[in-house]
């Protein structure tokens, strides 16, 4: 369905000893991982530990306390920023209510472009992917909110980026779309893809590696 | 970037957009005006164009919060500013789609509204050349409010509070043009240039403002 890569290409996502704050106190330190191509990391822990933090830290909308995240393959130009690589999908949808699901999903493929390496499916193959094929002429404002989130995730069918942020993909969503979901992850990481995601489900993963968040509690107790 | 524009564009004219309420409020501010100063016609067309220029640059100033702010409410900021494309061009863009539907359609209502001053053939059109010129300063101007005030809640007047200094000049220069196309001894040109020169002015430093206010609102 969804056969994009020809070869995959060397790459690596690293990150080295993050943290960063919120307000004051430090939410998380000494995040250090290494993803390559079809390597998935998988944040857990209680609400408020600071995954949805790291997650925009690595998508480069917030700035870190101490480290950094890097970018490296043989197509990018160095100095590149990480961000430049990934989608990033958050709490919010990042659709607009007024505009039908087609004009915002043109509206992100024209916008986002490929990045090399790869390419986007069309916003019916896209829209069909998530299960939702045939009420792309809709206002996105008349979806549910199950059927928004799903078309927010068809958003990162159209255009290519070889990394995933997802921030609680699976949220507002019935089993089977969670099933869909999955499908759509595990295909993006046979395709050489790597994922970073944000969940209280498991997603089904084999071969993910986990990271425990503890936020502000686990600080301090790494600390006293 | 096409697809940027043609997006912000279509938002502002959909039901929803501030295109229209823009004009309205323009149409409301201007036409109270002869009922409150009176029937004196004299009156009307020596301050027909004063009024019509704050009655835009108020109306101007109506919209300009939401630029940011609606795409940082849906989650379309992230990605604006994850992308390779330079935020300042993504900015100037958004500027351009803001004017385009909002500033726009108040020039083009402004000879009606000169109708109800009694204004000048004359005095119309250079109150129209004079705002097509002079309005893209107060979105870019307005863009920068827009960027800082971001994060707060019910900023908009917040937002016009702040540019509202950096537009000033820009009525001053407008509204000088203006009277000097229909006052003989004035020229019309020093003042006309130099609104000219603003919006140039602006058109630079505003994107720039505005695209480092974004990147440091850390939430």
């Amino acid at each position: 369905m969804i056969k994009i890569l020809t070869k995959v290409p060397e790459m690596r996502l690293t990150a080295e000893n993050l943290s960063a704050r919120r307000g004051e106190d430090l939410i998380f330190q000494d995040v250090s991982f290494d993803l390559s191509a079809g390597g998935a990391l998988v944040l857990t822990g209680r609400n408020g530990s600071g995954k949805s933090t790291l997650l925009r830290v690595v998508a480069g909308l917030l700035r870190p306390e101490t480290g950094r995240v890097t970018w490296h393959s043989d197509t990018a130009e160095s100095g590149m920023h990480a961000a430049e690589a990934c989608h990033y999908l958050g709490h919010r949808n990042a659709m607009k209510v007024e505009l039908t699901v087609a004009e915002n999903l043109s509206f992100w493929k024209d916008f986002l472009g490929d990045f090399a390496g790869g390419r986007g499916i069309s916003i019916g193959e896209a829209a069909d992917a998530v299960g939702l094929g045939g009420i792309t002429h809709l206002p996105f404002g008349y979806l549910s909110a199950g059927q928004q989130r799903r078309m927010a995730f068809a958003k990162l069918l159209v255009a290519h980026r070889p990394v995933w942020i997802l921030d609680e993909p699976t949220a507002a969503l019935d089993v089977s779309a969670e099933g869909v979901f999955t499908t759509l992850i595990k295909t993006h990481l046979a395709d050489g893809g790597i994922m970073l995601a944000a969940t209280h489900q498991p997603l089904g993963l084999e071969n993910a590696k986990e990271l425990r968040m503890t936020g502000f509690a686990g600080i301090a107790e790494e600390r006293w | 970037m096409t697809a940027l524009l043609l997006r912000d564009f279509k938002l502002s004219v959909r039901a929803g957009g501030g295109a229209l309420i823009g004009v309205l409020f323009f149409m409301t501010v201007v036409a109270v005006i002869p009922f409150g100063v009176g029937p004196d016609l004299n009156l009307l067309s020596r301050i027909g164009p004063a009024i019509v220029w704050i009655g835009a640059l108020l109306s101007a100033l109506l919209g300009l919060d939401r630029l940011f702010q609606t795409e940082r409410e849906d989650g379309s900021l992230d990605l604006l500013l994850m992308q390779e494309q330079p935020l300042v061009l993504t900015v100037l863009v958004k500027c351009l789609a803001h004017w385009l539907g909002n500033a726009l359609p108040l020039v083009v209502a402004s000879p009606l509204l000169g109708l109800f001053m009694n204004m000048s053939e004359i005095a119309v059109g250079a109150t129209m050349l004079t705002l097509l010129v002079g309005t893209p300063a107060l979105t870019f101007i307005g863009a920068v409010g827009a960027a800082v005030a971001v994060t707060l809640p019910r900023g908009g007047l917040l937002v016009s509070i702040l540019v509202l200094p950096l537009a000033i000049p820009v009525l001053i220069f407008g509204v000088s043009a203006s009277y000097a196309a229909v006052e003989d001894p004035a020229p019309f040109m020093p003042p006309f240039l130099i609104l000219v020169a603003i919006t140039m002015f602006f058109a630079v430093i505003g994107p720039l403002g505005a695209a480092l206010a974004l990147r440091n609102t850390n939430d």
